[in-house]
């Protein structure tokens, strides 16, 4: 058996998928250019010493990471609709396989999205060290953890036509929350919230290149409680779609 | 008329034959309990053809799951040449189509065949899967542009590319149209000739007759008959008359030759027949004044319904 030429082909028909492209990765590429693009000469933003192409990049980079990650669900809620996963479990993949290779897609997207918001911001103007891009993208990587578990758990859960409004809705409510399009305030009842959110350590995570300082204890426990719960709910929300002898 | 099951296979080892012991499965639904399945009982050697025919709600399908693996039996066991279906699925044994499903898009038909070939230990070749299927001239096509037909030919050949023992096959001519249908039953031929056991199901009784070495007739979640084709065929294929007759007395009517029963609903008549052309000519000879007279095949529904009403002695049955 070769489970690399099935990852293969699973990745070919992703990126081969133009509506996919249009809206995981097109999207956050064109928000990014028209927020970014006439405010290119704007080196402080808000007070805050930032520019803003260097601002937007970041937050969309959050922003379109996230996207591409929760994308994995609808792949999977598809291939549900179509009856190919039970034809997949008649074959010898194994579930771990099987979630490897979705897992290993979506952050595959998630890089190439990553990728283009990166090159897009150095043509608006960006430079950052070395070192500022690595740990920024670093960071970035482990917080998809959550995301990538999210994925696979609404992919079970949900049907092909819901899947669409739902993973646009989370994702712009934790996008806000997160705080990608504006800070959030210091303190206050939407300041704990948000902070409880694996979105809002996402953009902590991009924030590295501004200077912020990463996640911290309280961030990374935070992230390994939604990494763990989200774990288990996408297993068990897995082996109840596909209870097997 | 009824036969029990016959446990053709009685002699053969038990790790050499795919054996279902006493399967039962019910599922949850809004109006209570659904028992898709209700005990049922068969053993298939190495090598045999076999359909699985019976009408929508037969339970065919919630059967082919238990033998896949893909839903656990509330009761009962299954088992593949001495495996658990999961092993079975795991060593590549199994080839399966079934009943509902479509294939993921943008791969081309190659492609898509040797993804699943990827999957197996020793998978057959590409070309001489899609050679054997017939689908060589769609190989580069993408999968969302194939017809219906076009699409159950291709999951064939995805049931086909592991090379297995065990050929699974649920409804496979749904959707083909009548070349395709004879091309899929060729290919089914060859590698049925090749040593590998096939189980389709099917509610075409033309179908079952053509292509199996044994039907298992099932309904209501129960096998009903079990034997060759032409034994099925004879129980099963039987025709029926209908006519408008006034004043006609039962008991007369299930005398005459070639009825094997009869039925009064008003001034109609219905009478199952054994052998319509001879009841035909009874009845006119008897009643010249007979009309409106239409003779129909019996369909499978009608056939299950008599089948199971004669299970019931002293009961008329009711087509």
């Amino acid at each position: 058996m070769k489970v690399a030429t099935y990852t293969r082909f699973e990745i070919l028909r992703t990126f081969r998928n133009r509506r996919f492209f249009i809206f995981s990765l097109g999207f956050p590429l064109a928000l990014y250019f028209l927020i970014a693009a006439p405010n290119r000469h704007e080196t402080d933003i808000g007070g805050t010493g930032i520019s803003a192409p260097l601002y937007f990049m970041v937050g969309l980079a959050a922003f379109g990471t996230m996207t591409a990650m929760l994308s994995s669900g609808a792949r999977i809620a598809g291939e549900r609709a179509v009856g190919w996963n039970r034809q997949l479990r008649i074959t010898p993949l194994t579930a771990r396989q099987y979630l490897r290779a979705k897992v290993l897609t979506g952050y595959l997207l998630a890089l190439t999205s990553m990728a283009l918001l990166f090159v897009s911001g150095t043509i608006l103007g960006v430079r950052l060290s070395l070192s500022e891009w690595l740990s920024m993208s670093g960071l970035i990587l482990v917080g998809l953890i959550p995301f990538a578990a999210a994925g696979i758990l609404i992919g079970h859960l949900l049907t092909v036509d819901s899947i669409g409004p739902v993973i646009g809705g989370v994702t712009a409510l934790l996008a806000i929350l997160g705080g990608t399009w504006f800070p959030i305030a210091a303190s206050g009842p939407l300041h704990d919230i948000s902070q409880a959110m694996p979105s809002y350590w996402l953009v902590q995570a991009s924030h590295v290149a501004l200077g912020g300082s990463g996640w911290g204890a309280r961030g990374w426990t935070i992230m390994t409680a939604w990494a763990v719960v989200m774990t288990i709910l996408a297993a068990r929300a897995y082996r109840r779609d596909t209870a097997r002898l | 008329m009824l036969r029990g099951v016959t446990n053709v296979a009685g002699h053969v080892a038990q790790g050499d034959e795919i054996r279902l012991a006493g399967l039962e499965k019910s599922f949850a639904t809004p109006r209570g309990p659904l028992h898709a399945v209700r005990g049922v009982d068969v053993a298939i050697a190495r090598g045999e053809t076999v359909a699985l025919l019976g009408p929508n709600g037969a339970g065919k399908s919630t059967t082919i799951d238990m033998l896949l693996g893909l839903a656990a039996p509330d009761r009962g066991k299954v088992s593949l040449f001495g495996m658990t279906p999961g092993d079975a699925v795991d060593r590549g044994a199994i080839g399966a189509m079934l009943q509902t499903g479509a294939l993921i898009h943008d791969l081309s038909v190659r492609e898509i065949v040797a993804m699943a070939g990827s999957l197996y230990p020793r998978p057959m070749g590409i070309d001489e899967v899609l050679d054997v299927t017939g689908i060589g001239e769609l190989a580069e096509r993408r999968t969302q542009r194939l017809s219906g037909g076009e699409t159950q030919r291709v999951r064939f050949a995805i049931a086909l590319v592991s090379d297995p023992d065990v050929l699974v096959l649920d409804e496979p001519t749904v959707a083909m149209d009548v070349e395709s249908r004879n091309a899929f039953w060729a290919t089914m031929r060859e590698f049925a000739a090749r040593g590998t056991t096939v189980i389709f199901a099917t509610h075409y009784l033309e179908e079952a007759d053509a292509f199996a070495d044994r039907v298992v007739l099932m309904a209501s979640g129960q096998v009903v008959a079990d034997g060759p084709p032409t034994e099925i065929k004879g129980m099963v294929g039987s025709r029926t008359i209908r006519a408008t007759l006034p004043g006609a007395d039962r008991e007369a009517l299930a005398a005459l030759a070639g009825v094997s029963s009869a039925d009064l609903r008003g001034e109609a008549i219905v009478l199952v027949c054994s052998d319509s052309d001879v009841a035909i000519r009874a009845l006119l000879a008897a009643h010249p004044g007979a009309r409106d007279i239409e003779i129909t095949g019996a369909g499978l529904e009608e056939a299950f319904l008599q089948l199971t009403a004669t299970d019931r002695p002293g009961q008329t049955p009711v087509p």
